[in-house]
């Protein structure tokens, strides 16, 4: 689907004329460059590639300097593939937010935030052992039975254990645009957003 | 960190409220829905926090009704707040008097400031 970058800049809340409270996240969203355009004859696909946020000359591999220049662009920080615009955009030029004008609800994928090894509890919302008496004793917050015995005498694939916590690609699904700012770049939507304020995010129709 | 204040800017409503603190003695009018009908109620009682800043800043009010203490968070920012009352100004030590909560009769009082 048809898409930007940006980055989260932080929560707030806002009254509705109903005079309700609103909890929202602000998100600075282009404009991105586009970068490369995918076309099925040459990539098997179509897609536009765009690319948003400043990075420094020297950080960039030489490839991708190239790829830069010829877009005309100074080097960018991330890049991502969309398809499916209602406009036809060449190389060099830059999207902004105007692309959801029409729309009310968006989706935004961000990377949550890591919140390192973590046992079974935190990570898979395990109940624990439900008393603190009774018998029990240092087992407070355990897994439990990992599975049966001599048959099938080894653990199943796939059993929720404790580890790293965090950190992974989560979407959000239909959040409600509440105002889009056009000429600071910024987005409002209704709901919260993941990762940590200054993350990027890509914001997707 | 800027973005966050221009956005809470553009939705900020006119501070048109007396500045109180904790300790302080105010009546709150607040406006309520009850179908298609506005009417509006007060709450008196003492404010024991502020908390939060810009729009998302919270007051509380704590008021005795009979024996028992009832407490009231109000949004600063809220438009259901009509206006708010300055009855009493309170001489307290601390910015969140919650020891209040378990004082009950004349140790609950509250000394009036002076000027």
């Amino acid at each position: 689907m048809p898409g930007l970058i940006g980055k989260k800049v932080g929560m707030t809340s806002v009254f509705s004329a109903e005079g309700k409270n609103i909890p929202c996240t602000v998100l600075e969203v282009g404009p991105c460059v586009v970068t490369q355009v995918k076309t099925s004859e040459k990539d098997g696909y179509e897609a536009l590639q765009i690319g948003y946020g400043e990075k420094k000359e020297k950080h960039t591999v030489n490839a991708l300097k190239g790829h830069f220049k010829k877009a005309g662009t100074t080097p960018k920080r991330v890049l991502a593939e969309f398809s499916n615009y209602k406009d036809t955009w060449k190389v060099g030029d830059t999207l902004t937010l105007d692309i959801f004008n029409d729309d009310q609800w968006i989706d935004v994928t961000g990377t949550s935030k890591g919140k390192g090894f973590q046992g079974v509890v935190k990570r898979y919302n395990f109940r624990g052992v439900n008393d603190a008496t009774h018998g029990q004793h240092n087992r407070l917050r355990a897994p439990g039975s990992l599975g049966a015995s001599s048959d099938p005498s080894r653990v199943f694939k796939g059993m929720r254990m404790a580890g790293r916590t965090g950190g992974d690609k989560v979407k959000m699904l239909n959040l409600k645009i509440i105002k889009i700012d056009a000429e600071k770049n910024l987005l409002l939507v209704k709901g919260s957003v993941p990762g940590a304020k200054g993350s990027y995010i890509i914001v997707e129709k | 960190m800027d973005l966050m204040k221009y956005v809470e800017g553009e939705y900020a409503i006119e501070n048109k409220f007396p500045n109180f603190k904790s300790g302080d003695t105010i009546t709150v009018h607040y406006k309520i829905k009850e179908g298609n009908k506005e009417r509006i109620q007060q709450f008196k009682g003492v404010v024991i926090q502020r908390r939060g800043s810009g729009n998302t800043e919270t007051f509380t009010v704590r008021k005795m009704s009979g024996t028992f203490g009832t407490e009231r968070i109000f949004p600063i920012s809220s438009p259901n707040i009509d206006k708010i009352e300055m009855n009493k100004q309170g001489k307290v030590r601390r910015s969140r008097i919650f020891y209040l909560r378990g004082l009950q009769g004349k140790s609950a009082r509250i000394k009036e400031k002076r000027f």
